[in-house]
Parts: structure tokens; C-alpha cells; sequence
């Protein structure tokens, strides 16, 4: 390791853009001193209570249990960062599962190198997320490991839920005739990435719409209409939740694409890089399927939240046909929707 | 390998033979281009668009007059029959048409 | 969008259905030769909506489908060599070569990233001296230009750690030997607009001459692509083997002149090889010799010397056939089982834009949906 690059001695919670090395992550002095005076104290936690595992209330018998690992380039984009992405996607993961959110872990893996600030900015989103989420991270772990090993941070977070009656039926109990609804509209965090990204100099760049889904889902149950099954559309988009339902259900999910909104910034770059916004990931979207009956309140509730304002219905499920997902263009013609193969690529072709 | 977009000219950036660019506005967005192929545009031309790369300008009188001659050519259609027609949402969540991609070649 | 959105007008293009099912007193073959044009038609069913009139043949399309899998093992060579980093398209890295994709290659350690205009590669090279960045330049004469400007300014401005490796093709030798081999099945055929917007369609004219066989030049939105149907039929029915242009907004007859120059500046014309097509004669361009220092075969003529074997394509799949419009990618025996998007065969399944991966996509394709309602869901790897 070629610390001359680096301060001798960085100071963790300094700005004087010292960096972590693989001594912090090594157990000894300076991984104890960056953990007391740099990490705990922006979750609030004392330094002096901190063991292996927490003990945290629960109630009832059940816990609902989640986990996922955030990987994204840059850490930063407009609309967001890894830290807050690794705390709303866990607990949107817990809710659309029909738990109520309550406690996470954090765990980090620092590429040697990485400004102390660029962490601090990062868990500083995280715990304003886990605060605006209404979860506390109470378990973490740090790791630094050599240049080149990961790109700069990488972050897992597990998180703790309390179930809530009545369970969501889930997919399974996807009926013909139930409404697909979106909560807002969608592709905005996988264009935003993209333009981050890949120097497209697009201005103005779209902004993600990563975000916490609690408030839409708390607002659905407050009206008494417990959705038949809800998904936050994550990688692959709407369409892959569609599909995901569809092979579940053994139902066909029909939308109509000119019902599915798409703001103007991310339509555009949409058509210069040639790719469908069904197949681009969000963050703070989710799919929702309610009976036909619930629609215009299930909308009206969700329109009362920030995260779910632009809600709106796109389709409905109905019997099996040969295709598993059908969508309806301008011409007025039911195609089938193809299933995203990997992540989209730009593409000239 | 064809998917070229139409974009208004905004401004010329840099005049020259070999690296001229200009600020290209598509919809909502807008994007540095580079214009070599296309050294008459002016500010307010539309411009097609491939690959970073302005390729035509885009005549619009052809443009329009095409759109209101299939208007006026096809008026018995122009009320679309309402059986193959997918219901229409009003309002300010109205589908933004720009969805579509096109594709070129 | 303007001059996108209005071309995308439903009642228009209802109208124009009607007006070409009015038309037509028989059945006619036409060929859409770019892959935009195949995809636009399958998504939004117009080929379905005209069944009964018009049998749509898809051509040869889609630049990254014809690119031979020697160009793909040289790109894949040069990724691997230290201190390259190999950029292209998109849909480029994707297609498989005589053993992986550049997306193999990456994932094997090699240098490759996707961009998406040459003019980023050349942005990447100038930021990082020490690297040679590499464009793979794949592409009909719409993207020409592209790379055309592109290599011009890493002249000008001495940037030497830039080059091209060169897989360009053209489009109007090929589509000759289409003429000549499609049986006589082909009653006319729509040309690829964006193509047009470069080349002009003048030369188009010896083709209509020779083989009696209307062109009509035509865009990609679902009324642009109508209206090219719609006036190939017009002709048709009134028995005139003519050439027309039904894409007058972005295509003059004499293309764009000063594209034209600066594609003659830095490329010429040479015999080519097409995947699924063989050699076409004119069919490709090359670096001229005044660039040769940015022509990447030359600047790693060492590194490449063991890639330079030509390796035959599988020969359960049909690519050639269908990429020369004699079989629809649904008559291929391996449509839909063994190749399929996922672990594609043939090139013309890899490419968005290609016509088996338009038709796994968009078509009611009877052998997928068999497949579909028997075995679990097809997932994702």
C-alpha cells in the first residue's frame, strides 16, 4: 500500500479530505476511533453501549426480515445517494411485504482511499433517511479492503419489521378484474443514474425518485383499502414486476401505455438513448394492484403523500392469455411486453 | 444503428469545421451536439440528431404540410373508432407521448 | 417531443390502415431494410394491423447484426490488451463473436465500456493520456459521419492515444445482392431513411431501373412508416416501378452534401463481408491511408496478429437466411428454444434491432408461446 498518498495519522470526522486506509478497517485504534467519533455518534449511538448485537422490542410473534446489498456509481446523483438508497430500498422492501419498518443494520465495505467526507456526506443521508423513514440503525459493520476490490463503497443493510394485519394476499391472490395502479411516475432513478454516469451532459439532469414508500402504503391502510398485492419496481422496472405477477398469478397483467406517466426530462432521454421506461429501474415507485372497486380511493389516499402524488392507474389483470404481460400503444393494439433481460444499456441501434 | 431524434438548435458554442458544437434542445432536455454535417443550421432549425452527432437539418414545412395533408386526406378516420381505442386519462397525469422510442436507420 | 410526437398520431394512423387496406387489390411482399424500421413495426403492430395486405419481410437491418464475427474477436482481442480500453455502442457489446461478446470480455477482465456517441471515446481519451482508448466503429452511413468527426478532431488536435477499428458497412451494395437473391418475392422495398438523410436516394435509381421494383424512402415513426407502405402500395397497384421519397422532411435527393464530404475525407469504400450475407463487394469502409495512424488494425497490428482466423458462424442457426428476408425468424428451428435473447445464436437475436430479437419481443411468436404456457416462465439468468 502506498501510504505516502495518505495522512499519516487521518483524523476520523476531520474535512481536511483525509481518507480511510485499510488500518481503520484492521480492528486496532484507528478503526475505534473512527467508529466512536466518526460513525456511531450520526446514529446516535453511544459509543459506550455498542456490542456485537443489539436487543430490540418487538411486537407480537413474527418479525418481518429483509435484506439487500446497494451498489451504485457515482454515490452521489441528483435525487439521491448510496446511503439513503440503501435505507429506503430495505424499507420499502419491508413494507410492500406489509410490514411496518423498524430496525436496521448497516454494513459497509470501503475501498481504501475513499475522503472520509464522501463517507460522512453518505451516512449522514442515511441516518436523516432512517429518520424520515421512522427506523433506527442500530447494528453496523465496516470493512475497508484494497484499491480496486469494490468501486469506492458498497452497503448492505438488513432491516427488522413488525407484520401488520391484515397481511397483504400478495400476488397469489390476484384476481381478473383487479386495477394496476403506479404511485407515481416512473423510470426516474435509472435515467438519473444513467446520466450521472455515463457523461451524457444532458442538463437539466433528471433527479431519481428515491424515497421512503411508508407514508403511501400507511395512507392506503388509513383509508381501510389494503391493496391485493404491491411491489416497488425496482430493477427491471415495471415490467419486471409485471411479469414477476403474472408467472405468479398465472393471470395475464394488460396496461395501457399511454396511462403510464413519465415525466418530460426522463421521456427525453428516454428516446435519445432508445430505451422503454417499463424497463427502468425506480426507486420510490411502486406497482399496487387493488379490486376494481377500490381504484378512485386507493388513488385519492395515495395522492395525499409526496411519494405517491403522481399516482394513477395503468391497467388491470385479466384471465391468462398467451402472453403474460400485454401492453396496448398508441395504435390500440395488445403486443406483448417483452421481460428486461439485463440492465438497459444505451444504445444507438 | 439508426436512432436519430429531431432537437431545436439553441445556440452555436463553437464555429469551426472540425469541432463545431451547439446546445440542441430535445423536449425537456438539452444536449451539446456536434455539428460539422450540418454548418448552415441556424439557431431555431431542427436538427436529426444520431449518435451525438447532427446529421440533417429537418425541413418543417415538409413536416407540417405531410400533417395536414393526411389530416384533410383522411377525414373519415380522423374519429377514430372507439372499439380499438385504449381509454384515455385526463388531467395532469396525462401520458407524456415521448415515451415511445423511436428507432431509426 | 416535436416532429416525433405528431408522427406518432393514432387517428393518423388509423387512417392511413384504412387507406392502405382500400388500396390494395392483392397481397404484396415488401422489405423494410433497417432494423428501426422492423422494430417500429413490431411494437406497434402495424405489421399485424396490415397482415391481410401487406407481408412485411424484414432486411438485413440492423448494422450490429452484420458485423462479422471476425471484427467482433479483433474488439475482443484489443480489450484484452493492456492499456486498451475498447468502447462502442451499447447494443454492440452484446453480440457474440466466434467466443463471447465484449461483454464477456469485460467479465473476463477485459477493458470495455459502452458510450453513446464516438465523440465520449474521444472525451475519454483525451482525459487519460496514458490509456489507448479504442472505438469500435460499427454502423451504416448514418453513424459514419459520427466517427467520421470524431477521428478528424483527434487529428487535429493530436490525440494519439485515440483510434478507430473500423466495421462500417453500406447499405445500397447490399441491398443489390438482397434484389438479386430474393427469389423474386420482393415487391418493393422501403429504404432506410436516416441512411437517406446522409446518402441521398439518386443511386437508388439503377437499382428500381434494373430489377423493376419501386423503393420508397421511409421513416420510422408508425405514420412515417405508413405512409412509405401506403405509397409502395400506391405504386404497385398502378404497376409503376418508381422511386420515391416519403420521408421529405429529414431526406433531401442529394442527402447532406457536407456529410458526404467529410465521410469521403476520412473513409473509402471496400469490398466487405457481411454476417449471414458473405463478401459484398463495396459493401464496407475503411480508414484512408492519410488516417492510417488512427486505425487501430494498424496502430496494433502485433496485438492482433493471432485473432486475424476466420471462424464459421453455427450452423443450426438461420441468421443468413433471415437476415436476406427468405425465412421469417419464427421458421428457424432454433427460434425461441435454443436461441434466445438471453443465449442468443445468431447475431440477429443479440441487437435490439435485430429481427429475431424483434420478434421474440414484439411478434405473437407461436413457438415462444407454446414454450410459455408449457415449461415455467422464462426468467432471467
Amino acid at each position: 500500500m502506498n501510504s505516502d498518498a495518505y495522512p499519516a495519522c487521518p483524523v476520523p470526522g476531520s474535512s481536511d479530505g483525509s481518507r480511510i486506509t485499510l488500518a481503520h478497517g484492521e480492528g486496532g485504534r484507528l478503526m475505534r476511533s473512527m467508529l466512536r467519533d466518526g460513525i456511531l455518534p450520526i446514529f446516535g449511538i453511544d459509543a459506550g453501549r455498542a456490542g456485537d448485537a443489539t436487543a430490540v422490542p418487538i411486537q407480537g410473534g413474527r418479525i418481518a426480515f429483509a435484506t439487500d446489498g446497494y451498489v451504485v456509481s457515482p454515490l452521489f446523483f441528483p435525487g439521491g445517494d448510496i446511503g439513503k438508497l440503501a435505507v429506503f430500498g430495505t424499507v420499502n422492501d419491508l413494507a410492500v411485504s406489509g410490514a411496518t419498518p423498524r430496525w436496521l443494520s448497516l454494513g459497509l465495505v470501503i475501498e481504501e482511499g475513499l475522503p472520509w467526507e464522501t463517507l460522512e456526506a453518505v451516512l449522514r443521508s442515511a441516518a436523516a433517511s432512517a429518520d424520515e423513514a421512522g427506523v433506527r440503525i442500530v447494528t453496523g459493520d465496516t470493512k475497508v479492503v484494497p484499491r480496486g476490490t469494490v468501486d469506492a463503497l458498497f452497503i448492505t443493510t438488513s432491516g427488522i419489521g413488525e407484520p401488520v394485519e391484515p397481511e397483504p394476499v400478495g400476488p397469489t391472490g390476484l384476481r381478473p378484474g383487479d386495477e394496476l395502479l403506479v404511485t407515481n411516475s416512473i423510470a426516474r432513478h435509472g435515467i438519473a443514474v444513467m446520466a450521472a454516469r455515463d457523461g451524457l451532459a444532458i442538463e437539466p439532469r433528471p433527479s431519481s425518485d428515491c424515497a421512503s414508500l411508508v407514508p403511501a402504503i400507511e395512507a392506503l391502510r388509513g383509508a381501510g383499502l389494503p391493496p391485493r398485492a404491491m411491489r416497488d419496481a425496482t430493477r427491471g422496472g415495471v415490467a419486471a414486476v409485471l411479469h414477476e405477477w403474472a408467472a405468479e398469478s398465472r393471470l395475464t397483467m394488460s396496461i395501457d401505455e399511454t396511462l403510464v406517466p413519465v415525466d418530460p426530462t426522463v421521456a427525453a432521454v428516454c428516446e435519445l438513448l432508445g430505451l422503454d421506461p417499463l424497463h427502468v429501474a425506480n426507486e420510490g415507485t411502486m406497482v399496487v394492484a387493488v379490486s376494481a372497486g377500490d381504484v378512485e380511493p386507493a388513488l385519492a389516499a395515495l395522492r395525499t403523500t409526496d411519494v405517491a402524488r403522481g399516482a394513477t392507474r395503468i391497467g388491470r389483470v385479466i384471465g391468462r392469455q398467451s402472453a403474460p404481460v400485454i401492453v396496448t400503444r398508441g395504435l390500440g393494439r395488445p403486443l406483448p411486453l417483452d421481460e428486461p433481460l439485463g440492465a438497459p444499456m444505451p444504445r444507438i441501434c | 444503428m439508426c436512432l436519430a431524434v429531431p432537437g431545436r438548435v439553441v445556440r452555436w458554442i463553437e464555429v469551426d469545421p472540425i469541432s463545431a458544437i451547439a446546445e440542441v434542445e430535445f423536449g425537456a432536455v438539452h444536449r451539446i451536439c456536434h455539428m460539422a454535417c450540418v454548418p448552415d443550421a441556424v439557431p431555431g432549425d431542427f436538427v436529426i440528431v444520431h449518435a451525438g452527432v447532427a446529421i440533417s437539418i429537418l425541413d418543417t414545412d415538409q413536416a407540417d404540410r405531410l400533417l395536414t395533408d393526411l389530416a384533410s386526406a383522411l377525414p373519415s378516420q380522423m374519429d377514430a373508432s372507439p372499439a380499438i381505442i385504449p381509454e384515455r386519462q385526463t388531467g395532469e397525469h396525462r401520458i407524456d407521448r415521448d415515451t415511445e422510442s423511436p428507432r431509426g436507420g | 417531443m416535436q416532429y416525433l410526437n405528431d408522427f406518432r398520431d393514432p387517428k393518423l394512423a388509423r387512417g392511413l390502415v384504412e387507406r392502405i387496406r382500400c388500396r390494395a387489390t392483392r397481397r404484396w411482399t415488401l422489405m423494410e431494410v433497417c432494423g428501426g424500421q422492423t422494430h417500429s413495426l413490431l411494437r406497434h403492430g402495424i405489421d399485424s394491423e396490415l397482415a391481410d395486405v401487406v407481408e412485411m419481410i424484414h432486411g438485413p437491418g440492423c448494422p450490429v447484426c452484420v458485423t462479422p464475427s471476425r471484427s467482433i474477436d479483433l474488439a475482443i482481442a484489443l480489450s484484452r490488451s493492456p492499456g486498451v480500453l475498447l468502447t462502442s455502442f451499447g447494443d454492440m457489446l452484446r453480440v457474440p463473436g466466434s467466443d463471447g461478446s465484449l461483454l464477456d470480455s469485460r467479465a473476463a477482465g477485459g477493458e470495455v465500456v459502452g458510450v453513446y456517441s464516438p465523440l465520449e471515446s474521444l472525451r475519454l481519451a483525451k482525459e487519460d493520456p496514458s490509456r489507448q482508448v479504442v472505438f469500435f466503429a460499427v454502423g451504416f452511413e448514418t453513424t459514419a459521419p459520427a466517427t467520421a468527426v470524431a477521428i478528424r478532431q483527434a487529428a487535429r488536435d493530436g490525440v494519439h492515444n485515440f483510434s478507430l477499428l473500423v466495421s462500417h458497412v453500406t447499405v445500397l451494395p447490399a441491398m443489390r445482392k438482397l434484389a438479386e437473391e430474393a427469389d423474386r418475392r420482393l415487391d418493393g422495398f422501403l429504404a432506410a431513411g436516416h441512411v437517406c438523410a446522409v446518402t441521398g436516394f439518386e443511386r437508388y435509381q439503377a437499382l428500381v431501373d434494373d430489377y423493376r421494383t419501386p423503393i420508397v424512402v421511409t421513416g420510422f415513426e408508425p405514420v412515417d412508416l405508413l405512409v412509405g407502405i401506403d405509397r409502395c402500395v400506391e405504386l404497385l397497384e398502378a404497376g409503376r416501378a418508381e422511386l420515391s421519397n416519403a420521408y421529405g422532411r429529414t431526406v433531401q435527393s442529394g442527402g447532406n452534401p457536407e456529410a458526404q464530404r467529410i465521410v469521403e475525407e476520412v473513409y473509402q469504400v471496400v469490398d466487405a463481408p457481411w454476417r449471414g450475407f458473405g463478401p459484398i463487394a463495396g459493401g464496407g469502409l475503411r480508414l484512408r491511408d492519410a488516417y492510417r495512424d488512427f486505425d487501430a488494425e494498424f496502430r496494433f497490428a502485433e496485438q492482433l496478429d493471432g485473432s486475424r482466423a476466420v471462424v464459421g458462424e453455427s450452423s443450426v442457426c438461420r441468421s443468413g437466411d433471415v437476415l436476406a428476408g427468405r425465412i421469417k425468424p419464427t421458421q428457424c428451428e432454433a427460434f425461441g428454444t435454443r436461441c434466445r435473447p438471453e443465449s442468443p445464436l445468431g447475431a440477429p437475436m443479440v441487437s435490439s434491432e435485430g429481427a429475431c430479437a424483434a420478434y421474440y419481443r414484439y411478434a405473437n411468436h407461436s413457438r415462444t408461446v407454446v414454450t410459455t404456457i408449457e415449461k415455467p416462465e422464462p426468467r432471467p439468468s
